[in-house]
């Protein structure tokens, strides 16, 4: 399953700050966009009004050429869209297979034997049966894009999947993007990580200051100055929280 | 993999693990658990064969009542995570929802008995409008909101006419003889609270039960994952209104008066809440566990110190203990002690077998 | 029928003034240590009777008495925060905070109960019965001694609050502790000494209820905790401006109301609190949706 999502002047302030101003960015239908920025330019607010998390002031969000904009986060999921979190979103008291049940609108059965093979598939199976708070962060990382995958949405966002995560397992991550990826499921990643997003992606959408200033293939976008410039005009580049 | 070696390992990775508290609070190991719950059942069953006296019969008859109501807070706050400080509403309705019945359609006798389905259709009713009001607010705010709906309901008892105002309302006599009085309720009480923690545990292995749990967790994860939450909320808040206001129109029956202050009582909701707690929050047998123990001492109590004020202070002095000391309740501490003690035991046993500490 | 309005207001007015008093101590423990201290109306009855005892027994004036009660109601938020509070942690700590003051809140009537039986007392000083007159309605003094007192100490917190250092870790305390922490701030100091500050208040609401609500006893404090609750709620958890206004305005709707029904009076108060809730579930003024839960 795959599709194309693609947003249209996407605007949203708080208070006074104009979080996202005139967004407009087209993720190919089974492509990997990557998505960077320095920090505050909007890339997780972004990731919010598409997933119905927040509503954007103005601007339209379509997913496989249907309008979604301010639809409910259900029902963007239930449309096809997953997303993860920039800080990792799990439920703890819940088992790793009972995690990924939440998502699943399966049988019982059914379900239980896709999360047997999403836990498998990002190599967590050891730990089915305990209690996902039990789980190190990287691992809770892995559950977290499990869970995502149960209910095979047809486009996933990632928020800064290989933040705080080994190189070992940023390439374990990267290996099972590229798996899903060649199964049709669109992408669209937010990482600061150069190499991963450079070696990983079709093409790279860079933000800055709530719009799209440069799109296009990776190494490409690298040696636009206008990159350097959103990087290092303003702030210097730091592993910094939040947009 | 062969697809039957996974769906085989994947169900025995649904099970919770050996000497992990499972879900029902207990050690997972079914047969243990199943001879318990027969044996629990047999000694209610044959309880006022062994123990014939009204006293007992009565104080059997509180205990139900409270494993139900207990087992039905537990359903809705204990697993959802909004806690509910509101629930004698419930009661109170289905008290109020019998009395005027009975008085209206001049019903008397075992009759009486036919408007328990109305309490709990009263009870359940009366949550959807509650609920769709209390449940779009945060968990904070949500307390705050059940415990100003009880007091709502508390005086529109004192207030309105047709519930009889302070001195409210008295029950048609029931003609049966003053030795086994007593038994039928007990019995009915029995087949509620029995039928409860049947629902109760049904509920936990389900779907509904899950979604139910993320919410507690992470409310707008799950939402994002599409659990219809607001939906999910709402219906184990009207099953626990339904289940008890039954509750309360049996209770109201037994004790031959409806009174505002009785019907809705504060302290009703606090002991809930604490049986809830003191057996394990979240659990199948925490609730039963905290009403088999809580409910007969403050009867007891009460007997025994006829001022409340006694029962008042070592409830809370109780209460504060179980939440400084044994926050996620008896069953599951005790469980996990027990994990502890077995593990320790284990490697006494296997000297050098395993040097995990 | 109308000229009741006017002094209904006025002493709604006077009367919220109090509640006001007692409300900010409440929202002020919420923005800080982020739970809801549902024991607040118990201790405001405590602070009741120790007033009680106080003029009573051993003839002190009731104002004066203040200066005895109000940091024996300090110390007893401090041990409450020690001994029940702190020790709590862990995901489910803002619940588990919640039932431990609703424990102490039962405890604490429990023990009034032993202490002083079910019957009702009355604070009452030579002035208590006395008013005077404005533009031809009467308003009882005390009302407006309790008003002014009320107001000094609202001010008395509010200074505290934006023009000491001391109020300064307090608000960077509710805004983000990590960050706090990061700077220096004790945080664990801090939040006892907001608790114990909370509670203070309840020395001087209680004094001000018990004179002015003609007769209190151990059970009064499910009245006012359920009062103040909505009152906060209302203006919105954490909210100080929101505590003020609310409990005003609710106070003197609630009186305006008594004039034609004294027993839907209080009906109003909660029928107040859902209306507004469920069209503006964060409260009036309130940032209750930044917390999570």
């Amino acid at each position: 399953m795959t599709a194309e999502l693609r947003t249209e002047g996407i605007a949203k302030a708080f208070g006074g700050v104009q979080a996202l101003d005139g967004c407009t960015l087209t993720v190919p239908a089974g492509s990997i966009t990557g998505l960077i920025g320095p920090n505050g330019s909007g890339k997780t607010t972004l990731f919010n009004v598409v997933t119905g998390y927040e509503r954007p002031d103005t601007g339209q969000v379509y997913l496989g050429g249907q309008r979604i904009t301010g639809a409910s986060a259900q029902r963007v999921f239930g449309l096809g869209l997953g997303r993860t979190f920039q800080l990792t979103r799990i439920f703890p008291r819940l088992t790793l297979v009972e995690n990924l049940l939440v998502a699943t609108g399966r049988s019982k059965a059914a379900g239980l034997t896709r999360a047997r093979e999403l836990l498998e598939f990002t190599g967590i199976a050891q730990h089915a049966g305990e209690l996902a708070g039990t789980l190190s962060y990287g691992q809770r990382k892995l559950l977290e894009l499990a869970t995502v995958l149960a209910a095979e949405p047809a486009v996933i966002l990632l928020d800064e999947p290989a933040g705080g995560v080994n190189p070992t397992l940023i390439q374990h991550l990267a290996a099972r993007i590229r798996d899903l990826n060649s199964q049709g499921t669109t992408f669209l990643i937010v990482e600061h990580n150069m190499e991963f997003v450079l070696g990983l992606c079709h093409q790279v959408a860079v933000l800055d200051y709530g719009t799209v200033v440069v799109a296009g293939p990776p190494e490409q976008v690298a040696s636009d100055p206008r990159v350097l410039d959103a990087y290092l005009g303003a702030a210097p580049d730091e592993e910094q929280d939040g947009e | 993999m062969t697809p039957s070696a996974v769906r085989q390992d994947a169900a025995r990775a649904a099970r919770p693990r050996r000497g992990q508290p499972g879900w029902s609070g207990l050690p997972a190991r079914p047969l243990l658990i199943a001879a318990g719950v027969l044996a629990v059942v047999a000694a209610a069953v044959l309880f006022p064969v062994a123990f014939p006296s009204p006293v007992a019969t009565t104080y059997g008859f509180d205990t139900l009542i409270f494993v139900a109501c207990a087992s039905a807070w537990n359903l809705f706050s204990g697993y959802s995570g909004y806690l509910s400080l509101g629930n004698a509403v419930f009661f109170g309705s289905g008290v109020y929802a019998v009395a005027v019945g009975a008085q209206d359609w001049h019903l008397t006798g075992t009759a009486v008995f036919g408007l328990l389905p109305l309490a709990a259709a009263v009870g359940g009713g009366i949550a959807i409008p509650l609920g769709l009001i209390a449940l779009r607010v945060r968990r904070h705010t949500f307390v705050v909101i059940t415990i100003a709906f009880f007091f709502i309901f508390q005086l529109m008892a004192f207030n309105l006419a047709f519930t009889g105002g302070t001195s409210g309302l008295v029950a048609p006599i029931l003609n049966w003889s003053g030795a086994t009085y007593n038994n039928p309720f007990y019995y009915a009480a029995l087949l509620l609270a029995g039928a409860t923690v049947a629902v109760s545990w049904l509920i936990r292995r389900s779907r509904f039960g899950l979604h139910l749990r993320a919410i507690r967790d992470d409310e707008d994860r799950a939402r994002g994952l599409g659990v219809p939450a607001l939906r999910v909320k709402l219906a184990a808040f009207v099953l626990c209104g339904a289940i008890t206001g039954l509750a309360g129109g049996l209770w109201y029956y037994f004790i031959g008066a409806a009174a505002p202050q009785s019907a809705f009582d504060p302290l009703f909701d606090l002991a809930l809440v604490l049986m809830a707690f003191f057996g394990g929050l979240g659990t199948v047998a925490g609730p039963v566990l905290g009403a088999l123990v809580i409910e007969p001492t403050q009867q007891w109590l009460t007997a025994r110190f006829t001022s409340n004020y006694l029962s008042e202070i070592l409830l809370g002095a109780l209460f504060l203990v179980v939440i400084l000391f044994m926050p996620r309740g008896v069953l599951p501490t005790a469980s996990e002690w027990l994990a502890r003690w077995r593990a320790a035991w284990r490697r006494r046993r296997e000297p050098g077998a395993e040097t995990r500490p | 029928m109308a000229s009741q309005i006017y002094p209904a207001i006025a002493d709604g007015i006077l009367v919220g003034g109090v509640y006001a008093l007692m409300a900010v101590g409440l929202t002020l423990i919420f923005g800080v240590l982020d739970i809801i201290n549902v024991a607040q109306g118990i201790l405001v009855v405590i602070g009741g009777y120790l007033s009680y005892v106080l003029s009573v027994h051993l003839h002190i004036d009731l104002f004066l008495g203040l200066l005895i009660t109000v940091p024996v109601m300090f110390g007893l938020g401090l041990v409450i925060h020690t001994v029940v509070i702190r020790p709590l942690r862990g995901a489910e700590r803002t619940s588990m905070s919640l039932l431990a003051c609703f424990a102490v809140a039962i405890i604490g009537e429990g023990v009034l109960y032993a202490v002083f039986g079910a019957d009702s007392v009355t604070l009452n000083a030579s002035y208590v019965q006395s008013s005077f007159q404005i533009a031809g309605y009467y308003i009882t003094d005390i009302y407006l001694y309790c008003f002014l007192l009320a107001v000094a100490l609202v001010t008395g917190i509010y200074l505290l609050l934006y023009r000491s250092r001391f109020g300064r870790s307090v608000r960077a305390t509710m805004q983000d502790p990590v960050a706090a922490r990061l700077v220096g701030i004790d945080i664990n100091r801090v939040a006892a000494l907001t608790f114990g500050l909370g509670v203070a208040v309840t020395a001087a609401g209680g004094m001000a209820y018990g004179a002015t609500s003609g007769g209190f006893n151990p059970n009064s404090g499910y009245d006012l905790i359920s009062r103040l609750l909505a009152i906060v709620i209302l203006g919105g958890l954490g909210s100080i401006g929101g505590a003020l206004a609310a409990a005003v305005f609710m106070i003197t709707v609630e009186s305006v109301v008594d004039i034609w029904s004294p027993s839907w009076a209080v009906a109003v108060f909660y029928i107040a609190l859902v209306i507004v809730l469920t069209i503006r579930p964060a409260g009036l003024f309130g940032r209750a949706a930044v917390r999570a839960q």
